[in-house]
C-alpha cells in the first residue's frame, strides 16, 4: 500500500477538552497502517486513554479529524459512526464482558452490528459466525469454553475473550486501552503476544495504550510517546533513550 | 432506648384513646367474635356457580392485568432509566410510574368502574395501572444500577440500539426484573380478590353480597378458596422462576 | 481459514439444551392460551370502552375545583385517625409477627410441625386482603376504627412475619454456637445472638410495612373499618365530587410524607 496516498487511520488535528480551556489533547497527528503493534505510552492523566477512545468516538472530540475507511469519523452521525464502529474493534482494561452471558455470546457479541435485532435476541446467527466463534476460541486458547458463564473466567480468560470479541468483528483496526493493566505479569505477556499473533494473522493495525514501558518495548515495533497532551516521541522501541523516556515521564506537568 | 420504648407505649396509649378503643367495645367483640366463629364453621358453598365463576372471573382479570402490565412495564421502565435515556424522555416516564402508584387499588378501581362501568374491564385496568407503577420503579432503579462498562463494549462494537439492551443491559436485570414480575402476579392475584368489593369485577363481589347477606358460613368458604388459590399461585410463581433459570429467592411477601 | 476439526463441521452451538428449551417453549404455550382464553370469556362491552374518555373527562371536571373548605371539618379528624390506625396496626401486627415469625425459622426451632403449622398461618394472612380482614372486623367488632386497626394488624403479619423469618433463618451461626456452647438459655441465645442480626432488617421490615400499612388504611373507611375511607366513602355516595378529590389529594398527601418519613429514618438507621 502506497504509503503517501491512504492510510488505515489518519489522525489531524485531534484535540479533547473536558473542561473549555484545559485541554487533555493538544492538536494530535497521526497516522497508522503499519501492521504490528502501535503503543501509547505517557503518564497517566496525559490524555493516553482519551486518544483511543476519542478514535471511536466513545469520548467526542472538541476538534480535529480522524479519517478511517474514507470517512471522517468526527463528522458522522449516529447512524454512520454506528456501521464505522463494526469494522474498529475494541478490547478493554476490565474487559467488559457481559458477565451474566457465555463465552459463546459474548463472541457474538462482536456480530451484533451486523445482524437484526429481532435475530440476535433469538439467537439466530449465520453459520459462518458460528463457525468463526469456535476457530477464534482454538486461536486465543479457550477451547471447550463456548458455554461457561463470563463471571467465571480468570483475568486472562477473560481478556482472551475479549480479544476473540473484538476480531469476530472482522475489524480493519484493533484499539486496546490498558489491555494488561489488570493482569499480572506473567499473564500480561500472554495476551500482548496473543495480540501481536493477532494483529499478524489478520494484517491489521493494533494500537495499545499501555503504561508499561518494558512490555511496550517489548512488543511494540512503533512507540508513541505522550506528554502533557501532545506527541513527544514517534518511533521504533530502540529510540526510546533514558533522555526520551524523561521528556515523557519525568521532569514538570505539563498540564494546568 | 427506654427512652423510646416509654415513648411507644405513651404513643399507644393516646392513640387507643383517640380511636376509641375501650375495654368494653373488646370484650362485647370478642363474644361476638365467638358467635361469628360459630356461624362460619361448617364452611358451606351455598351458591357453587356464583363462587365458581367469581373465582374463575378473579383469576383471568390477574392473568391479563399482569400479562399486560408486564409487558408496558418493560418499556416504561427502560425509559425512565436516567442513566440510558435523556432527562426529556425519562421524566415523562418517572412522572407516569409515580402516578400509577400514588392510589390503593382501590381508589383506582372505583374510578375506573365510573369510567368503563361495572365489570372486570375495570379490575383489568385498574391492576394493569398498579402493575406498571410497581414494576415500572423498580426495574427502572435496578437498570440505574448496572455496570456500565458492559454496555460500552457493546456500544462500541456498532450494536443497534435494541441489540445493546438486550445483550448488554437486559442480562444484568432480568433475574430481578423476573422477580419483579413474578411478585406483582401474585400481587394481582391477591388484589383481584378485592376489587369486585367496589365493582370491578371478580369473586370479591360474591364475598361482599354473602357478607350482606350474613351468610357467614358461605364467607368461611370464599375465604378457603381465596387462600387455595393464591397459594397454587405462590408455588407457580416459584415453579416459573425456576423454568426461567432465575435465582429461587425466598422473598415475595 | 478451515481447521482440521472436521467432527465440529457444521458447529453448533446452541444457548439452552433441548429440555431447558421444550420447558421454555411449553411455559410461553401456557401462557398464550391461558391470555387468550381469558380475553375471550371477559366480557367487554365495547361501547363502555369507547365512551371511558368521555366519562373520565366527565369526572375531571366535577372533581374540581377542590373544596379545601371542607377539611377542617370533614377531612382532618378522620385522616389523623386514618394514620393512628396504620400506626397502631403495624405496632400490634409486629408483636403478634414476631412470635409466629420466630416458629417459623427451621433454624430457631427445630419442630417442622411447629414451622408448617406457623407457615400455614403466615400464607393465610397474606392472601387475605386488608379490605376483606376488615369486613370481617366490622361484622365483629362493628363499624370503627378498632376494626381497622384489627385489620390492618392481622394483613401485616404475614408480611412481616415471613421477611422476620427469613431473616432468622439467615443469622450466621457461629454466634450462635458460640453462646450456645457456653450455656447460654433458649432466651439469652434469642436476645444476644439473633437480636443483634436481625436488628436493621426488623427496622426496614417495619418501616417498609408502616408506609404501605399507610396507604392500606386510607381505603378501609370505604367497608366501614374507620379512618379517612369513611368520609370517602360518604363523599362518593352523595356524589360530592369536589370533596372526594379533596380526600384523594389529602391521602395523597400523607402518604408522600410518610414516604419521606421512612427514607429519612432509613438514613439515619440503616
Amino acid at each position: 500500500m502506497n504509503s503517501s496516498v491512504q492510510h488505515t487511520l489518519s489522525i489531524r488535528g485531534l484535540s479533547k477538552e473536558y473542561v473549555p480551556g484545559k485541554p487533555v489533547l493538544r492538536q494530535i497527528d497521526l497516522d497508522v497502517d503499519t501492521r504490528g503493534i502501535t503503543a501509547i505510552i505517557g503518564p497517566s492523566g496525559t490524555g493516553k486513554s482519551t486518544l483511543i477512545r476519542c478514535i471511536n468516538r466513545l469520548v467526542e472530540p472538541t476538534a480535529g479529524s480522524i479519517l478511517f475507511e474514507q470517512q471522517d469519523l468526527v463528522r458522522l452521525d449516529r447512524g454512520a459512526l454506528r456501521l464505522a464502529r463494526r469494522h474498529i474493534g475494541m478490547v478493554f482494561q476490565e474487559y467488559n464482558l457481559v458477565e451474566r452471558l457465555s463465552v459463546m455470546e459474548n463472541l457474538l457479541t462482536g456480530r451484533l452490528g451486523y445482524l437484526s435485532a429481532w435475530k440476535a435476541w433469538r439467537r439466530k446467527y449465520p453459520q459462518e459466525d458460528i463457525d468463526r466463534a469456535f476457530e477464534l476460541l482454538e486461536i486465543v486458547g479457550l477451547n471447550g469454553f463456548e458455554n461457561q458463564r463470563a463471571d467465571s473466567l480468570s483475568g486472562g480468560q477473560r481478556q482472551r475473550v475479549g480479544i476473540a470479541r473484538a476480531v469476530m468483528q472482522n475489524p480493519r483496526l484493533l484499539l486496546a486501552d490498558e489491555p494488561t493493566s489488570s493482569l499480572d505479569p506473567k499473564t500480561s505477556v500472554e495476551i500482548m503476544q496473543l495480540l501481536v499473533s493477532i494483529g499478524e494473522k489478520y494484517s491489521i493495525p493494533v494500537v495499545i495504550n499501555m503504561h508499561d514501558v518494558d512490555l511496550a518495548k517489548r512488543f511494540a515495533s512503533r512507540i508513541v510517546g505522550m506528554s502533557g497532551g501532545a506527541i513527544v516521541y514517534d518511533g521504533g522501541p530502540a529510540g526510546l533513550t533514558d533522555t526520551v523516556l524523561q521528556s515523557i515521564y519525568g521532569g514538570e506537568d505539563w498540564l494546568q | 432506648m427506654t427512652v423510646a420504648w416509654l415513648a411507644l407505649v405513651a404513643y399507644m396509649i393516646f392513640a387507643g384513646l383517640r380511636l376509641d378503643f375501650t375495654w368494653d367495645r373488646f370484650i362485647i367483640g370478642l363474644d361476638n367474635a365467638e358467635r361469628f366463629l360459630g356461624r362460619m364453621f361448617p364452611p358451606a358453598i351455598l351458591q357453587p356457580d356464583s363462587m365458581a365463576k367469581g373465582l374463575l372471573e378473579s383469576l383471568e382479570i390477574a392473568i391479563l392485568a399482569s400479562f399486560f402490565g408486564v409487558l408496558l412495564s418493560l418499556p416504561l421502565g427502560v425509559l425512565a432509566a436516567r442513566n440510558l435515556m435523556p432527562a426529556w424522555v425519562s421524566w415523562p416516564a418517572r412522572t407516569t410510574i409515580a402516578l400509577c402508584r400514588s392510589f390503593h387499588p382501590v381508589i383506582v378501581a372505583i374510578l375506573f368502574v365510573k369510567a368503563v362501568g361495572f365489570g372486570a374491564i375495570a379490575g383489568i385496568l385498574t391492576l394493569i395501572v398498579a402493575s406498571m407503577g410497581f414494576i415500572g420503579k423498580l426495574f427502572a432503579e435496578a437498570i440505574e444500577e448496572i455496570s456500565l462498562k458492559q454496555v460500552e463494549a457493546v456500544r462500541a462494537s456498532g450494536a443497534p440500539f435494541m441489540s445493546v439492551l438486550t445483550y448488554g443491559v437486559f442480562p444484568q436485570v432480568f433475574s430481578r426484573f423476573v422477580g419483579f414480575a413474578t411478585y406483582q402476579i401474585d400481587s394481582n392475584l391477591r388484589n383481584s380478590t378485592m376489587v369486585g368489593i367496589v365493582g370491578a369485577g371478580g369473586i370479591g363481589a360474591t364475598l361482599f353480597a354473602a357478607f350482606q347477606r350474613f351468610d357467614y358460613n358461605f364467607v368461611c368458604a370464599i375465604l378457603i378458596a381465596i387462600i387455595l388459590m393464591i397459594m397454587i399461585g405462590e408455588s407457580l410463581a416459584r415453579w416459573v422462576r425456576r423454568i426461567l433459570g432465575v435465582d429461587v429467592s425466598k422473598s415475595d411477601a | 481459514m478451515p481447521n482440521s476439526r472436521t467432527s465440529r463441521s457444521p458447529a453448533q452451538w446452541e444457548r439452552y439444551s433441548s429440555t431447558a428449551r421444550l420447558l421454555r417453549f411449553s411455559l410461553l404455550l401456557l401462557l398464550i392460551i391461558a391470555v387468550l382464553y381469558s380475553a375471550k370469556s371477559v366480557e367487554i362491552i365495547p361501547e363502555f370502552l369507547l365512551d371511558a374518555p368521555e366519562q373520565i373527562r366527565d369526572l375531571l371536571v366535577r372533581m374540581w375545583p377542590i373544596s379545601y373548605g371542607f377539611y377542617p371539618e370533614g377531612v382532618h379528624d378522620p385522616l389523623m385517625d386514618t394514620i393512628h390506625i396504620a400506626t397502631m396496626g403495624t405496632i400490634l401486627s409486629i408483636l403478634l409477627a414476631v412470635p409466629v415469625g420466630i416458629l417459623s425459622a427451621q433454624n430457631l426451632v427445630r419442630n417442622s410441625l411447629l414451622n408448617g403449622f406457623a407457615r400455614l398461618i403466615l400464607v393465610s394472612t397474606r392472601s387475605v386482603n386488608s379490605l376483606i380482614w376488615a369486613l370481617l372486623f366490622v361484622a365483629i367488632f362493628g363499624p370503627g376504627a378498632l376494626a381497622g386497626t384489627l385489620a390492618i394488624a392481622f394483613r401485616s403479619i404475614g408480611f412481616v412475619g415471613k421477611l422476620i423469618g427469613e431473616a432468622l433463618e439467615e443469622v450466621d451461626p457461629r454466634s450462635v454456637e458460640a453462646l450456645q456452647a457456653a450455656g447460654a438459655s433458649w432466651m439469652s441465645v434469642l436476645l444476644k445472638a439473633y437480636w443483634p442480626q436481625l436488628e436493621p432488617t426488623f427496622w426496614s421490615v417495619a418501616l417498609f410495612r408502616w408506609d404501605i400499612n399507610i396507604r392500606e388504611s386510607s381505603v378501609l373507611g370505604l367497608v366501614g373499618a374507620g379512618g379517612i375511607g369513611m368520609a370517602l366513602d360518604t363523599a362518593l355516595n352523595l356524589f360530592q365530587w369536589t370533596r372526594v378529590s379533596l380526600i384523594l389529594l389529602s391521602i395523597f398527601v400523607i402518604v408522600v410524607i410518610a414516604e419521606i418519613i421512612v427514607t429519612q429514618i432509613r438514613k439515619r438507621i440503616i
